[in-house]
């Protein structure tokens, strides 16, 4: 995750770039988990705030990027369906979301999440519930992949035939 | 005089309402889930994300579905859909080197930092049909093996420490990037516009001129370098929040050739590359795609062009499906007209010849009956 550059150089303090680096965290891990796991985590937390809608939802695309070469000169792959929307909370936060795909719902409760983790009252629980379980869930995810795949890698070895 | 003909609403109406119930099949047999044809045939769906150039793998699944498995088809769905939706921006250029790879093989490295990784491949399976796939036996859990948490490093990392491939740089960081769906695609294209093409074009179409390449039509003496399959995050800049933000995920497959050497008075020997990415699992793709950037990289590296492959306008102009679908698959509409103007006109054309050709006849026995008068 690139940070963007001008918005953190000098003129900004340590606060500011550690509260961009954990709401990246916060959106990025949402964005990631399985609809149906993020719902399960948010009605753990009990928490029900009072929603404003201020854009959205709204459906469209992310144009692909990649690079020629991998590392070269980037280029459009394709597109990726995407959902974005911007909520306000009751105690006054404003939330964004963008996810990949079309899930209505689950890009209105990543804003809403992102929108509490801003509130001090909220912001604990909502690391402890939804963020960090979930991050836990994708790391493992990911880890069984890791396995699986490890299982298929060639183990070369050299036959040795007749004497000396 | 224009007169308009009419008609045939009822029988497209009924036509439909056919294909309905024939996509549907016998109804004692339960109905396809788009979950069954995401999970269960997903390089289908993977070839109709790639070639309708739009990731979403439930969407796919509905245009398969629809589409009644005809996958060209599929892919035209795809593309309708897509023109429907705004566009929010772009992602950072795609990290492939940071992606979770499933598959990973490099055909000029034996051993090298990562492994060789096989994957889900059906790569050394015999092609002996499964009589057990007819039916739905419980399959077994895949093995797993240790982890070894080695980073998998990039074929072409290895060969460019040494010199010994061309660099692939960042040519020109503040050049924006060539896009064939916004703007009018003109001759010669850029590199980019060119892998933008060839990313959803034929799968097809360009593995058969990927084929010409080996088979001596520009020959580039290819090898496999890497290919990589695996999910790779997709960051997007918000503007509303001033950072990038992982979205999600894509599942990518890459390829890098590595071709023959290029050489000249100034830049020593080196291997050239040949590129190729394309979404989902979709390998022989993405190799054909690599083999078709290398040949159209002829005037680019000095080399004659002499072969299809090689020829920009002529693969590029012809390799998307939808359009060649498109313009092919019109002529089953009606030209009655047109063909009223042809029928005609070849009707006059016949007239005349007969008239030319009993013409020269009549002169022809004309000049045998003075012949004959003569003597």
């Amino acid at each position: 995750m690139a940070l963007a550059g001008n918005e953190l150089d000098g003129t900004t303090d340590d606060a500011t770039v550690r509260e961009v680096a954990r709401r990246q965290r916060l959106l990025s891990v949402l964005a990631r988990a399985p609809g149906n796991e993020l719902l399960k985590c948010w009605k753990q937390t009990g928490l029900d705030p009072e929603v404003e809608l201020l854009r959205g939802p709204e459906s469209g695309l992310v144009a692909l990027q990649g690079r020629a070469g991998g590392t070269g000169q980037p280029f459009h792959v394709g597109e990726v369906s995407a959902t974005r929307v911007t909520v306000r909370i009751g105690s006054g936060q404003v939330g964004h979301a963008m996810i990949s795909g079309r899930d209505t719902r689950k890009a209105q409760l990543v804003a809403v999440i992102d929108a509490l983790a801003q509130d001090p009252a909220h912001a604990d629980l909502v690391e402890r519930e939804i963020v960090a379980p979930l991050e836990q869930l994708g790391d493992e995810a990911d880890a069984k992949v890791r396995r699986e795949t490890a299982a298929t890698r060639v183990n070369f070895f050299t036959m040795v035939r007749g004497e000396d | 005089m224009y007169v308009a003909v009419k008609g045939g609403e009822a029988a497209i109406a009924n036509a439909h309402r056919l294909l309905a119930a024939r996509r549907r099949g016998d109804a004692n047999v339960p109905g396809l889930t788009l979950e069954q044809i995401a999970g269960q045939l997903s390089l289908a769906v993977d070839r109709v994300m790639g070639e309708g150039s739009l990731y979403d793998p439930e969407l796919a699944a509905l245009a398969v579905k629809q589409a009644r498995g005809d996958l060209i088809e599929a892919v035209f769905l795809l593309r309708a859909y897509r023109t429907t939706l705004p566009r929010f921006g772009h992602s950072l250029p795609m990290d492939t080197g940071r992606m979770l790879v499933e598959r990973r093989i490099s055909a000029i490295y034996k051993d090298l930092p990562g492994g060789q990784l096989l994957g889900p491949t059906f790569d050394y399976t015999h092609r002996l049909l499964d009589p057990a796939l007819a039916g739905d036996a419980p399959v077994d859990a895949p093995e797993t093996g240790e982890d070894s948490n080695e980073r998998v490093m990039r074929v072409s990392d290895i060969l460019g420490d040494e010199g010994l491939i061309e660099d692939d740089p960042v040519t020109d960081a503040s050049r924006p990037v060539a896009d064939i769906t916004r703007t009018p695609t003109e001759y010669p294209m850029g590199r980019d516009a060119r892998l933008q093409t060839l990313a959803r074009g034929d799968e097809g179409f360009l593995l058969a001129l990927a084929y010409s390449t080996q088979r001596g039509y520009a020959r580039s003496h290819p090898f496999v370098g890497e290919i990589r399959i695996g999910e790779v995050d997709v960051d997007v800049m918000i503007p509303e929040l001033g950072f990038t933000v992982v979205i999600g995920r894509v599942k990518l497959t890459e390829c890098q050739m590595v071709n023959q050497f290029q050489g000249s008075a100034k830049v020593p020997p080196q291997f050239t590359r040949g590129y190729g990415l394309v979404f989902g699992q979709a390998e022989r793709k993405a190799m054909a795609m690599s083999l078709c950037d290398r040949a159209l990289r002829a005037s680019e590296l000095g080399e004659d062009i002499v072969a299809p492959a090689q020829d920009e306008e002529f693969v590029l102009s012809h390799c998307d499906n939808v359009q060649a679908t498109g313009f092919v698959e019109h002529l089953k509409l009606p030209h009655y007209v047109d063909f009223q103007a042809e029928l005609d006109l070849v009707r006059r054309m016949r007239a005349e010849h007969f008239a030319n050709a009993a013409r020269a006849e009549d002169e022809a026995s004309a000049t045998d009956a003075n012949r004959e008068a003569a003597e």
